[in-house]
């Protein structure tokens, strides 16, 4: 979708707006995005705020000329999810976002030199590596203007003395990866959790602008490991429309059909990890040895089992294998049995039930507002399926239900996954037998420039929304491609849902929330 | 049934013959002592091997099948490794207790272990109040977890350490109250007396019926919690504790809890077919003579390993089903659930007994 | 000969594994001052218990993390060697499957893992960010390699590696360690980069 209706703000003007598009059911903000325009555009902020109800975007941006010290408003107090997005803007672009309780780096060490986003930086030249451990403070920095337009700080702790803070992470089985939480607990409770996130930060937003577009296609794909086709479904789609491509009938069903297989590989892979968190080793396997079934298809079709590099400018990289559609009818019988062992062996067990109803809770005001899309908002009864809300591909052509639980719990993020498997199979099965005949790839002239402009496009990855945003100038490598990280939100809305529960709950809540740390860290 | 005093006063007379009583009795020691840690040993590599290759079953695998024959000597391979294996000392540990924690662990483990009677006067240790010294000795074990979360210095050592002590110390209770309820029906503390009365009477869950198979219940889920096995290892639940209270520890020390946690299981099972499926005594059906006389054929210490591994294989079905539960519902399972059982079943043994209705 | 007997791998001909002379140079390397009867078998003995028994740490920062899970699930099944017992303790651990990108910012925390682990250990680099930085070697918050850290046993290619690549590594690995000496001398491993 190209964006040319953002609206230009001034800095002043900024917070007067945003209150008033939150009144107006503005409530969910779905991208904060940092920029910098070079000298003349200055520093500054795209946001991006949707109405749960009617499904209407809105763009806005800022910018502020001052790159020694850039300042402009927070709002965070306005959707809760902007804190960490301002975090990370602070820590690329060096944006200090006054009123922001909490303005530290988020993906990079503390003692990080520079703002490696800012066009003019010498990230690599500034930072050798360093091998001693990483400071972690216990305190932090408010930064407030003065009427006069003076800068002043203030100290807030997040730890104090009395805390008895436990590092979950970087290294340690239930993160599913390297993530790093500071868990200040009080015996077995959690009292407060701080996420400390980068450690798998590729930096793959700043290695994008200087790659062609073709290039860049091959780092979506290690972004959600378990969304590959669909994030690069979204970049592809993303470069299509702004060029002005339209793909064949065919490699829209096709497109569709390999982003369902990869939600359900996605979910198995949630079912599978959840088991084995919650010590039912038996169950993990069981889920891996269903997801084999995919990963041969995949295979078969694409050459890649994790990391499939199948979408392409234009199309698909290759038409599928002959087999593909009888592997895929085979499998949906299967998959439909084999749902059924797994509320067999671990939905039933009064153990897990015990352990998962109640726990974690978010509610539907909390979902929005933290941005948890997908599983973790639909369980909490937030209609927010891309699929339906902005369809895309071939989405509109199918009938399947957006799957939605009341309670917002472990116990219902659980169940959303799993019913979602079904529904996916459902989607597959009207389509698969019906893949028009068609090119599986546009020609596309050799160097591929995007004109001049912005654009965003959103797909439902395996979980939530996963947004590319890109701004061209014309060039053959993009200006700023920024990528709407599923599982960002996720992780912000830990603290919230760990608070008061105990160290084993937020096993469970993590694997419920199911988040990707890769993707986090881009 | 083949009596094995046979063979130890054969022995006994034998080394009588050419040494004073003192030596004769020392030497009588060391051999026991040989016996029971070659034998400690030999079970673990077999219960290790054996976990391997049923969980592989279970979860549609083939498990260990490259170092020899079916994987069959794979458990020597890391035998081997661990000896050879760095011990790391470190710096902010209390060094004593953290050296100390693993040996405890093991020897709590040999001296339960000792307790089991294999065979008709096959019994290391056996006087008459031999289950309350199994219990005793039992409870050393909790030490050695709890002192090697604290030694540790390490925050998930001491959590996990924390959560076992309180997790045990727990289910004692249970454990206790269990045998007592059995040592109503029998009468004696005894291992050695409570086989002989199964072997004359009945096994213990039949002579008891309805209250003894509960009992046989409670305690094997007590017993499961006891040994920090699924679903109840909390302790070192790795998912949240890394590797719990023995997260610091490397090499042999570690091999040691490893050891442990196998041999704690096969003696938990060990002390449940003592007390109920009536230990060396073989199956009798009343009634069958001709099936009983066959039955007499096959000796005690078989009847005595085969039923323990039955119930082993019972408490690893469990652990390789069942999702870990969370400490306080742990706790909550026992203090509001089987405590109160275990209880109940007392009072209802102490009255079938005193009432006659049992077999 | 001798080296081809001492590192046999079951059902995997000495002449289908790849880059042999590297290999025996190694060996050669290792028994330049010649060896004794008696403590080669004994250190055939530990060896062969050392390569049987590579408890891996449970470790992965990205992609080829999952695909070290499906190496331990049903199809892959890397307990047929063995290797199952993956321990969450760095101390308890014998190899490190390095599998995934290595940031700056993970950088020391994987070299402290490294220093935490009980010898002998060993380190496989899985996955081509592992090896170089990968796809991301361009990248300003990438370590292009671990061995700029940590010294590398084996290198696993891929992007991310096949489970069966990853079944090779481990092999490869087997066979280095079972030409390892317990006795009487230090393994002259890979120096410790200068970094």
């Amino acid at each position: 979708m190209t964006l040319d209706n953002i609206k230009t703000l001034e800095p002043a003007q900024l917070r007067q707006e945003m209150e008033g598009l939150k009144a107006k059911g503005f409530d969910f903000l779905s991208n904060l995005i940092g920029m910098d325009w070079g000298k003349e555009g200055g520093l500054g902020v795209v946001y991006c705020v949707e109405n749960t109800n009617t499904h209407e975007q809105q763009w806005l941006k800022t910018a502020t000329a001052d790159r020694e010290q850039p300042v402009l408003p927070t709002v965070s107090d306005l959707w809760d999810i902007a804190n960490i997005y301002e975090r990370e803007a602070y820590d690329f672009y060096g944006i200090i976002f006054a009123g922001h309780p909490d303005m530290r780096r988020i993906f990079l060490r503390e003692d990080w030199v520079g703002y490696p986003m800012r066009k003019d930086d010498k990230p690599e030249e500034n930072n050798p590596l360093r091998m001693d451990n990483e400071p972690l403070a216990d305190d932090t920095t408010e930064y407030s203007v003065a009427a006069d337009g003076t800068v002043t700080t203030k100290k807030n702790t997040i730890f104090g003395p009395d805390d008895y803070v436990v590092n979950i992470g970087p290294q340690h089985p239930s993160t599913h990866g390297v993530l790093h939480f500071r868990v200040a607990l009080e015996g077995e409770i959690i009292r407060k959790i701080d996420p400390v996130l980068g450690y798998i930060h590729r930096g793959v937003e700043k290695l994008n602008e200087s790659y062609t577009y073709p290039q860049t296609l091959a780092l979506t794909d290690r972004l959600d490991y378990l969304a590959a086709m669909q994030s690069r479904h979204a970049l592809c789609m993303c470069i299509e429309k702004a060029m002005g491509i339209e793909v064949s009938e065919r490699v829209q069903v096709v497109r569709t059909i390999l982003d369902e297989l990869q939600r359900i590989d996605s979910h198995i892979l949630f079912f599978s990890c959840l088991c084995q968190d919650m010590g039912a080793t038996t169950a993990f396997l069981y889920g891996f040895r269903d997801r084999e079934k995919i990963l041969d298809i995949f295979e078969e079709t694409c050459g890649g089992r994790l990391i499939i590099n199948y979408n392409t400018i234009g199309g698909l990289m290759a038409d599928i294998h002959p087999n593909f559609q009888k592997r895929v009818k085979e499998f949906i019988p299967y998959m439909r049995k084999n749902i059924k062992e797994y509320h067999a062996i671990f939905t039933g067990n009064v153990i897990f039930q015990n352990r998962s109803k109640g726990i974690g809770p978010l509610t539907k005001e909390q979902a929005i507002s933290f941005g948890c899309t997908g599983g973790t908002g639909r369980a909490t009864g937030w209609a927010n399926d891309v699929r339906k809300n902005h369809p895309y591909a071939a989405y509109d052509k199918v009938d399947f239900n957006q799957v939605l639980r009341e309670n917002g719990d472990s116990f219902d993020r659980y169940m959303i996954r799993l019913d979602e498997i079904l529904e996916s199979l459902n989607i597959i099965e009207q389509l698969i037998d019906n893949i028009p005949e068609g090119n599986y790839k546009e020609k596309t002239k050799p160097i591929i420039k995007v004109p001049e402009g912005t654009y965003y496009q959103a797909v439902e990855s395996s979980r939530g929304e996963f947004g590319v945003f890109l701004e061209s100038k014309g060039d053959k490598s993009p200006y700023r491609l920024h990528y709407r990280s599923t599982g960002l939100p996720l992780v912000a809305a830990m603290d919230t849902a760990c608070r008061g529960f105990k160290i084993a709950d937020f096993v469970t809540i993590g694997g419920t929330m199911d988040y990707i740390v890769p993707d986090i860290d881009r | 049934m083949f009596d094995f005093t046979k063979v130890t006063n054969w022995i006994d007379a034998l080394l009588l013959s050419f040494l004073p009583g003192w030596a004769a009795t020392l030497v009588e020691c060391v051999l026991v002592a040989l016996v029971i840690i070659t034998l400690y040993a030999v079970f673990a590599i077999i219960l290790i091997y054996m976990e391997r290759k049923i969980c592989a079953f279970f979860q549609c695998r083939l498990g260990p099948n490259r170092v020899g024959k079916w994987g069959s000597i794979q458990v020597l391979a890391d035998v081997l490794k661990m000896l050879t294996k760095e011990i790391i000392d470190m710096k902010n540990v209390d060094r004593l207790l953290h050296k100390m924690a693993p040996f405890l662990v093991i020897v709590a483990s040999m001296l339960t272990f000792a307790c089991l009677p294999w065979n008709k006067g096959a019994g290391v240790i056996d006087f008459n109040i031999g289950i309350f010294f199994f219990l005793a000795a039992g409870s050393i074990g909790v030490v050695g977890i709890l002192l090697a979360g604290w030694s540790s210095n390490n925050k998930y050592a001491l959590i996990g350490a924390m959560r076992s002590g309180a997790q045990i110390i727990s289910y004692e209770v249970s454990i206790g109250l269990v045998m007592l309820t059995m040592i109503v029906l029998t009468g004696t503390m005894s291992f050695s007396e409570i086989c002989q009365q199964q072997a004359d009477l009945g096994w213990n869950i039949f002579r008891g019926h309805i209250p003894a198979a509960l009992a046989f219940i409670v305690y094997l889920i007590a017993g499961n919690a006891e040994c920090n096995r699924g679903p109840f290892d909390m302790p070192e639940a790795e998912s949240e504790l890394t590797a719990g209270y023995h997260v610091e520890y490397s090499g042999m020390h570690f091999g040691f809890y490893y050891l442990a946690e196998y041999l704690n299981l096969f003696i938990c099972a060990g002390i449940a077919s003592t007390i109920f499926l009536g230990g060396w005594a073989p199956l009798h059906i009343w009634g069958l003579d001709g099936f009983n006389h066959v039955m007499d054929y096959i000796p005690g210490a078989v009847w005595m390993v085969g039923k323990t591994f039955f119930v082993v294989f019972l408490l690893m079905w469990i652990r390789w089903t069942f999702p870990r539960l969370r400490i306080d519902q742990l706790l909550a399972l026992e203090w509001k659930y089987l405590m109160p059982l275990s209880l109940v079943l007392l009072v209802v043994m102490a009255l079938c007994v005193s009432l006659g209705l049992t077999f | 000969m001798e080296v081809k007997k001492r590192a046999k791998i079951k059902s995997f001909p000495y002449e289908e594994f790849k880059d042999n002379e590297t290999y025996e140079k190694l060996v050669q390397e290792l028994n330049a001052n010649g060896a004794n009867v008696i403590v080669t078998q004994l250190d055939n003995l530990i060896d062969w218990g050392r390569s049987n028994s590579l408890w891996p740490l449970t470790f992965a920062t990205s992609c080829c993390g999952i695909e070290f899970m499906a190496v331990c699930a049903a199809r892959y099944d890397i307990a047929r060697f063995g290797f199952e017992v993956t321990r969450n303790s760095p101390r308890q651990a014998d190899v490190i499957l390095v599998s995934g990108t290595i940031t700056t910012k993970m950088a020391p925390v994987l070299k402290r893992l490294y220093d935490q682990m009980a010898d002998p250990k060993y380190v496989v680099a899985v996955g081509g960010c592992a090896i170089s930085g990968g796809p991301f070697t361009k990248s300003y918050h990438v370590l292009k390699g671990v061995d700029k850290i940590i010294p590398v046993d084996v290198y696993v290619p891929g992007c991310p590696p096949r489970p069966e690549s990853f079944l090779y590594g481990m092999m490869q690995l087997q066979r280095k360690v079972k030409v390892e000496q317990f006795f009487g001398t230090t393994n002259k491993k890979q120096k410790e980069p200068k970094e």
